[in-house]
C-alpha cells in the first residue's frame, strides 16, 4: 500500500546483530517487538493444542448417544467434568489461542513493520505484557482441577458461579490477569500506531492490518475493564458477602449478563478484526491489486467496532428483557451485516481484474470470505429475537460462532502464517504438505460444524454430555470431521511448521513478488533485530 | 427398527395392562421428539411456532441465496482473472457506484427481514388473555410446575431412569421420559411464567413451541403457548446448570379440556391430602 523510499537498512542493522542478546536475556527479558511476537505465537499454539485436545475429547464423547467417556467413580455420568472441559476449551480459545496469535503474534511482528517504526512505543510494557500471560494460563488449567474444577461454560453465568468450588477463584484471577495483560497491550499498540508511523504515513495511508489492530485495540481497552469490574463483584459475591448478583441478597443475576456481554460482543470482533486485516493483505497481494475501496474497509471495521458495543443483549434476549428494548437489539444487531458486508464484497472487488495466484495463503484467505459469509448469514438469522427463542443455546448458536471463530479467525490465522512465515523465519513452507493442511481442514472444519446446524435446528441443546438417540448421526459426523481437523493440525506442526523452520527453502525480502507493497516487504527475511533505525519515507503519491 | 417398534408396542400393552390407572397417559400420541437425520425444525405446534417458521423459512431462502452469490462471485474470479488468463492487473480501486450499491442493498434486504421479524417478536411477548397460567420453575435438577388458577398445586416432574423409562414409558426417548409430565389443555392459551430456585439458572424449551425462557432466580419470565394437538411434547433444559443439566428434560402432555378438569380434580384431592412438594420429595427418583 506505501512504498518505502531509502529503506536500505540491512547494513545498519549488522552492525547491531552483534549485540543481540542471547538466552535468558533475549527471551525473558525481551524488549524486541519480533521477539515477542515469536514468543506470544509459540503460547498460540501451545495453548491451541490444549484447546484442541480438550475439543477432540469432548467430540469422542459426543460421537455416539450415551455416556462412554465422562463417566464419574460411581458409573453415571459425570456432567460438572464433563462442563468443566467446555469451559476450559472455550476460556482456552478465546482468551489463550486467538487473542494471543493474531493480537500478540502477527500485530507484535507486524504492526511496527508496517508502519515503520523500530518497535512498539514501550518495549518493556510489551514484555510483561506477554508474561502475564503463561501464569494467566497456568491458573486457568489449575483451575480445571481445583475444588472440582469450573463447569460453567465461558460465560461464567451467576449464580452457577457463585457455587462453584475454588477453582472458580482461580479462573476470575487468571481472567484479570489475562485481561490485564490484554489491556497493557492494547495501550501500546494505540500509542505505537497513533504517534509512531513513519513520516508521510497517515492515518488514511496506513495499512489495513494497522487499522485492523488500532481498532481492536480501542475495543479491549473499553471492554476488558467492564469484564473485570464483572468478575470482581463476582469475586466479591463469593468470597465477601457482598450480593450484586445473589437473588436473595436483593441483587439480579442479569446485571451480570448485561456486564459480561457488554464485554462479550466487542470480544468477538476483537478476535475477527486481526484477520479481517490480515485477510485483506492477502488477497490484495495475491490479486497483485491495491485493495479495493481502502476507506470504506478501513471505516468499515471502525463501524463494527462502534456499532459492536451497542448490540450486546442480542446474547440475552430470552432472559425477559422488555419487548422495546429486545426491538431495538434486533435492529442494531441487523446494522452490523452492512459494513461486514461491505468487507466481503470489496475483498470480491480486489480480487476482480486482478491477477490472481492460487498461494497457499490466498486458499485459506478465500476459504475464510466463504466460511466467514456462511457464518454471518446464520448470525443474520440469530438475530432475529423471535427465530432466536428456538435456536438460543442450541447448536445452531454452536455452528454460527464456530463458522465465524473457529473457521474465521482461525483460517485468518493460518492465512496469516503462511503468509508470513517466511518473512519470520526467512525460510518457506513446503509446498506439498501446506496444501495436504488446507485442503483437509478446509473439509474436515466443514464436516465438523456443518452438521451443528441441522442438530440444533432440531432442537439439540448446548453443554450436553448426552443426548436423544435421534441426534447420532449428525454427531458423528461431527465427531469424525473434528478428529480430521485435529490430525490436519497435527500434520500442520510436524510438517509446515518445523517442515519449515528445519529445511525451508531461503527466501529474500519480497518472497511474494509485486503484489506485496507494504514497508515489511523492504527488510530482509527474517528482517535484522531492529529494524527501521532510520525512518522509511512514505511518498505521498503512494497508492493504497 | 420394526423390531424395536414391535417391542414397544408390546411394552406399552404391557404397561398399560400393568398400570389401569395411567393407561390414558401411557396411550398419549408421542409427537414433539427429534427424529434421525433431522434438517429443520420440528413442526410447528404452536401458533407461534408457525409464525417463526414461516420467518425462518424466508431467512433461509435469503441466506442460502446470499452464500451461493458469494460462492458464484469467489469462484467466477478466481477462474476469470487467474494470472494465467489475466496476466496483467488493472488499477480500479474505486466505484463510488457499486461501493453504494453493496451498502444500500444488504440494508433493503435487512428491512425486508425486519418487518416480519419485529411483528414475530411482538406476537411473541405476551398472552394477550390466556385462560391458565402456569409457574414453571426450575430446580437443581428438575422441573416443578405451579398451577396458580387451579387452586394452587404443584407438581414435580424428573427424568426417569432409563430402567424405570424402559419400563414404565418405553414410546419415549431416552433421555426425555419424565415421571410427571406439565399437563395443559389443548387449543388453549397458556401463560408461562419462569423462575429458578437454588443455585443456577435453567432453560425452559420445547422445540416446535417457539418458546424458550431462560428462567432466573429472583426473576419472572412470561411467555405464552398454544399448542394444537394433543400428545407428548419434549424438551431439555437450555441453560447450563450443572451437574445434571443434561439431564432435565421438560415433559409437557397436552390433553382434551375435559381430561385436563380430571386431571386437575385428581391432583387437587391428592395436594389436598398432602403437600405436593413434600410427597414428591420423600419420594423422589433418582435425579438420572
Amino acid at each position: 500500500m506505501a512504498t518505502a523510499h531509502g529503506a536500505a537498512h540491512d547494513h545498519h542493522a549488522h552492525g547491531h546483530d552483534d549485540h543481540t542478546p542471547t538466552g535468558i536475556k533475549r527471551w525473558l527479558y525481551s524488549t524486541n517487538h519480533k521477539d515477542i511476537g515469536t514468543m506470544y505465537l509459540v503460547f498460540s499454539i501451545f495453548a491451541a493444542l490444549i484447546g484442541a485436545g480438550f475439543s477432540v475429547y469432548m467430540r469422542l464423547e459426543l460421537m455416539q448417544p450415551g455416556v462412554q467417556y465422562f463417566n464419574g467413580a460411581d458409573g453415571t455420568p459425570d456432567g460438572h467434568f464433563w462442563n468443566t472441559v467446555v469451559t476450559a476449551h472455550g476460556l482456552i480459545m478465546v482468551f489463550f489461542v486467538v487473542m494471543p496469535g493474531l493480537i500478540g503474534g502477527f500485530g507484535n511482528w507486524f504492526v511496527p513493520l508496517m508502519i515503520g517504526a523500530p518497535d512498539m512505543a514501550f518495549p518493556r510494557m510489551n514484555n510483561i505484557s506477554f508474561w502475564l500471560l503463561p501464569p494467566a494460563f497456568i491458573l486457568l488449567l489449575m483451575s480445571a482441577l481445583i475444588g472440582g474444577g469450573v463447569g460453567t461454560g465461558w460465560t461464567i453465568y451467576p449464580p452457577l458461579t457463585i457455587n462453584q468450588g475454588a477453582g472458580m477463584d482461580l479462573a476470575i484471577f487468571s481472567l484479570h490477569i489475562a485481561g490485564a495483560s490484554s489491556i497493557l497491550g492494547a495501550i501500546n499498540f494505540i500509542t505505537t500506531i497513533l504517534n509512531m508511523r513513519a513520516p508521510g504515513m497517515t492515518l488514511h495511508r496506513m495499512p489495513l492490518f494497522a487499522w485492523s489492530v488500532l481498532v481492536t485495540a480501542f475495543l479491549l481497552l473499553l471492554a476488558l475493564p467492564v469484564l473485570a469490574g464483572a468478575i470482581t463483584m463476582l469475586l466479591t459475591d463469593r468470597n465477601f458477602g457482598t450480593s450484586f448478583f445473589k437473588a436473595e441478597g436483593g441483587g439480579d443475576p442479569t446485571l451480570f449478563l448485561n456486564l459480561f456481554w457488554f464485554f462479550g460482543h466487542p470480544e468477538v470482533y476483537i478476535m475477527i478484526l486481526p484477520a479481517f486485516g490480515i485477510i485483506s493483505h492477502i488477497i490484495s497481494t495475491f490479486a497483485r491489486k491495491p485493495i479495493f475501496g481502502y476507506l470504506g474497509m478501513a471505516y468499515a471495521m471502525v463501524a463494527i467496532g462502534v456499532v459492536g458495543f451497542v448490540v450486546w443483549a442480542h446474547h440475552m434476549y430470552t432472559v425477559g428483557m422488555d419487548v422495546d428494548t429486545r426491538a431495538y437489539f434486533v435492529a442494531a444487531t441487523m446494522v452490523i451485516a452492512v459494513p461486514t458486508g461491505v468487507k466481503i464484497f470489496s475483498w470480491i472487488a480486489t480480487m476482480w481484474g486482478g491477477s490472481i495466484r492460487l498461494t497457499i495463503p490466498m486458499l485459506w484467505a478465500i476459504g475464510f470470505i466463504f466460511l466467514f459469509t456462511v457464518g454471518g448469514v446464520t448470525g443474520v438469522v440469530l438475530a432475529n429475537a423471535g427465530v432466536d427463542y428456538s435456536l438460543h443455546n442450541t447448536y445452531y448458536v454452536i455452528a454460527h460462532f464456530h463458522y465465524v471463530l473457529s473457521l474465521g479467525a482461525v483460517f485468518g490465522m493460518f492465512a496469516g502464517f503462511y503468509y508470513w512465515i517466511g518473512k519470520m523465519s526467512g525460510r518457506q513452507y513446503p509446498e506439498w504438505a501446506a496444501q495436504v493442511h488446507f485442503w483437509v481442514t478446509f473439509v474436515a472444519v466443514n464436516l465438523t460444524f456443518f452438521p451443528m446446524h441441522f442438530s440444533g435446528l432440531a432442537g439439540m441443546p448446548r453443554h450436553y454430555v448426552d443426548y436423544p438417540d435421534a441426534m447420532a448421526h449428525w454427531n458423528y459426523l461431527s465427531s469424525i470431521g473434528a478428529f480430521l481437523s485435529f490430525g490436519s493440525t497435527i500434520f500442520w506442526l510436524i510438517f509446515v511448521v518445523f517442515g519449515t523452520l528445519l529445511f525451508g527453502r531461503k527466501v529474500g525480502a519480497n518472497y511474494w513478488g509485486e503484489g506485496a507493497t507494504t514497508l515489511e516487504w523492504t527488510v530482509s527475511s527474517p528482517p535484522p533485530y531492529h529494524t527501521f533505525e532510520e525512518l522509511p519515507h512514505i511518498s505521498p503519491t503512494a497508492h493504497h | 427398527m420394526v423390531v424395536k417398534r414391535v417391542l414397544g408396542v408390546l411394552g406399552l400393552l404391557a404397561a398399560m395392562a400393568g398400570f389401569g390407572i395411567a393407561a390414558p397417559a401411557q396411550a398419549q400420541k408421542v409427537i414433539g421428539v427429534p427424529h434421525d437425520w433431522q434438517l429443520n425444525f420440528p413442526p410447528p405446534y404452536t401458533p407461534i411456532m408457525e409464525r417463526v417458521e414461516s420467518l425462518h423459512d424466508l431467512l433461509l431462502v435469503i441466506i442460502t441465496l446470499i452464500c451461493v452469490f458469494v460462492l458464484l462471485l469467489l469462484v467466477y474470479a478466481v477462474w476469470r482473472f487467474h494470472a494465467g488468463r489475466n496476466p496483467t492487473p488493472t488499477t480500479v480501486t474505486h466505484n463510488t457506484l457499486l461501493e453504494i450499491a453493496w451498502t444500500i442493498i444488504p440494508i433493503l434486504i435487512l428491512v425486508v427481514i425486519a418487518i416480519p421479524s419485529f411483528r414475530l417478536l411482538y406476537y411473541s411477548d405476551k398472552a394477550t388473555d390466556a385462560a391458565l397460567t402456569v409457574k414453571v420453575t426450575g430446580h437443581q435438577w428438575y422441573w416443578s410446575y405451579n398451577y396458580p388458577d387451579q387452586g394452587d398445586f404443584t407438581i414435580e416432574s424428573r427424568m426417569l431412569s432409563e430402567a424405570d423409562r424402559a419400563k414404565t414409558k418405553p414410546q419415549v426417548p431416552r433421555l426425555l421420559a419424565v415421571d410427571e409430565e406439565m399437563v395443559i389443555p389443548a387449543n388453549t392459551v397458556v401463560r408461562i411464567i419462569g423462575t429458578a430456585e437454588g443455585g443456577s439458572m435453567h432453560g425452559w424449551t420445547v422445540p416446535g413451541f417457539g418458546i424458550k425462557k431462560t428462567v432466573i432466580p429472583g426473576r419472572l419470565n412470561e411467555g405464552w403457548i398454544s399448542v394444537k394437538e394433543e400428545g407428548l411434547y419434549f424438551g431439555q433444559c437450555s441453560q447450563i446448570c450443572g451437574q445434571n443439566h443434561s439431564f432435565m428434560p421438560i415433559g409437557i402432555r397436552v390433553v382434551s379440556k375435559a381430561d385436563f378438569d380430571k386431571w386437575v380434580a385428581d391432583k387437587k384431592k391428592a395436594a389436598g391430602l398432602a403437600p405436593a412438594t413434600d410427597v414428591a420429595s420423600a419420594t423422589a427418583p433418582a435425579n438420572r
